[in-house]
């Protein structure tokens, strides 16, 4: 089998055409084990990490541009990062153990396009763009357009993401994210929520807007939140909204790690604590 | 397809070997180089008896091709402490009964050590969630997490 490094995005976007079956590595944390059990097809592999731009993680007037490559102990490891954006962060933080975090990567959590993906939702929520080069050229898209089932992705052949855009943050904004497993560490997401808030002067929520993750074949976007959010401070009955719409947004499975009603239940419970999690750190800004 | 020539650095010696593009880190280090301190538990990254540090990072020997150590500094549980001078991780597990079988003492070692490095005086709370990914089945952990504390304690006296 193949193996290839190139330096520069457009060499990779050549290796990835002229290679049969190749597929992009970052981490390898998800694509090492793939290739172990005998993943069917995968010809060659194309490891992005020497492309300087897809392994930074850059600041400008826009936002934050957040390589594709970045793994998750670079992401938390950045202060300027965690600050804007907290929750991003946080789901990062919480994918697999010390030895992962050192490896798996931003672009490979949201293109394995498991629906329990911890960082998916909380992209959603931050209205994170993703930057894909391909043969046809570049374009911009909504990280929720990229999952469209269960590993499955809307990239098309010789595709790949090359950055996500994060746009930059107003005063009195932030976002949480939350996840709910049966231990404290080391498990997928049973169910997971996003929740990005801006408030105005007095405390009240100007912006909003929730993903939700781990209860359809891919993470969610709330579209209800913004009519529930906006214009409160969060009071009982505006949470129990949310809560409910998250429920009735859901359609998970049942299997060994919840049933359909517990997904429910506790992805509208996640949807409202990350919710006031969010209201109080954009409080303190 | 020819094996694919790589450089890189083990334990502070310049090494170079010829490995297949499947073949990982964990495979090189054992099979060609005859490192088998470093062992090999799941191969999934689940149980953290692989751990090596790659240019002072902590990852799984198992989710990392060898082809990708080019360039890289590698150190394994053979580069830390020797024989007749143990790293006070290595002696605070010998002293107090850190390991049963021993098979996923190496992966502790390795995370131990970077947790320290990084991290001198580490709570419990933080002892437990670093080594999250290191499994043993013989300890329970409680005095995984003792020699760690006491390693730590150690290493400060060391500095004083």
């Amino acid at each position: 089998m193949e193996y290839q490094s190139p330096a520069s995005i457009d060499e990779a976007v050549a290796a990835l055409a002229a290679l049969e079956g190749a597929r992009v590595m970052a981490g390898g944390t998800d694509l090492l084990v793939q290739l172990r059990s005998g993943a069917p097809r995968l010809g060659a592999i194309v490891d992005v990490k020497k492309i300087a731009e897809m392994c930074s993680i850059e600041e400008t007037a826009e936002g934050f541009s957040v390589g594709a490559a970045v793994c998750g102990a670079q992401l938390t490891g950045h202060d300027a990062f965690s600050r804007a954006w907290p929750g991003v962060a946080e789901a990062a933080g919480l994918i697999g153990s010390t030895q992962i975090q050192g490896r798996a990567s931003l672009g490979g959590n949201v293109c394995n396009a498991s629906p329990a993906a911890d960082t998916t939702p909380a992209l959603i929520a931050a209205r994170a763009k993703a930057e894909i080069v391909g043969p046809g050229g570049r374009r911009i898209v909504e990280v929720e357009k990229i999952a469209t089932g269960p590993g499955k992705t809307s990239l098309g052949k010789g595709e790949m993401v090359v950055r996500f855009l994060l746009p930059a943050r107003p005063a009195r904004a932030a976002d949480a994210y939350l996840r709910m497993i049966p231990r404290t560490e080391m498990d997928i997401a049973v169910a997971g929520a996003g929740v990005s808030l801006t408030l105005d002067r007095g405390g009240v929520v100007a912006d909003a807007r929730v993903g939700l993750g781990a209860v359809a074949p891919t993470a969610l976007v709330l579209d209800q939140a913004a009519d529930i959010l906006t214009g409160t401070k969060l009071e009982d009955d505006v949470l129990a909204r949310l809560a409910a719409a998250a429920g009735a947004a859901a359609t998970p499975i049942d299997d060994k790690r919840g049933t359909i009603d517990y997904r429910r239940k506790v992805v509208g419970v996640l949807a409202k604590r990350a919710a006031l999690i969010a209201y109080q750190r954009a409080g303190e800004r | 397809m020819p094996k694919i020539h790589v450089s890189t650095t083990v334990n502070g010696d310049t090494v170079e070997f010829l490995c297949e593009t499947q073949e990982t880190v964990l495979d090189v280090l054992r099979n060609t180089l005859g490192l088998t301190g470093t062992k090999e538990g799941c191969g999934t990254g689940d149980c953290g008896a692989c751990s090596v540090l790659v240019d002072g990072r902590l990852v799984c020997g198992c989710l990392m091709l060898g082809v990708e150590a080019e360039g890289k500094e590698i150190v394994t549980v053979e580069g830390i402490g020797s024989p007749d001078r143990l790293h006070p991780v290595q002696q605070k597990f010998l002293e107090d009964a850190a390991l049963q079988c021993g098979f996923c003492t190496p992966g502790f070692i390795v995370a131990a050590k970077a947790l320290l490095d990084s991290n001198p005086e580490p709570t419990e709370t933080e002892i437990r969630y670093w080594l999250a990914g290191n499994l043993c089945r013989c300890t329970g952990y409680d005095k995984i997490v003792r020699a760690v504390q006491d390693a730590a304690l150690e290493m400060k006296g060391q500095q004083a």
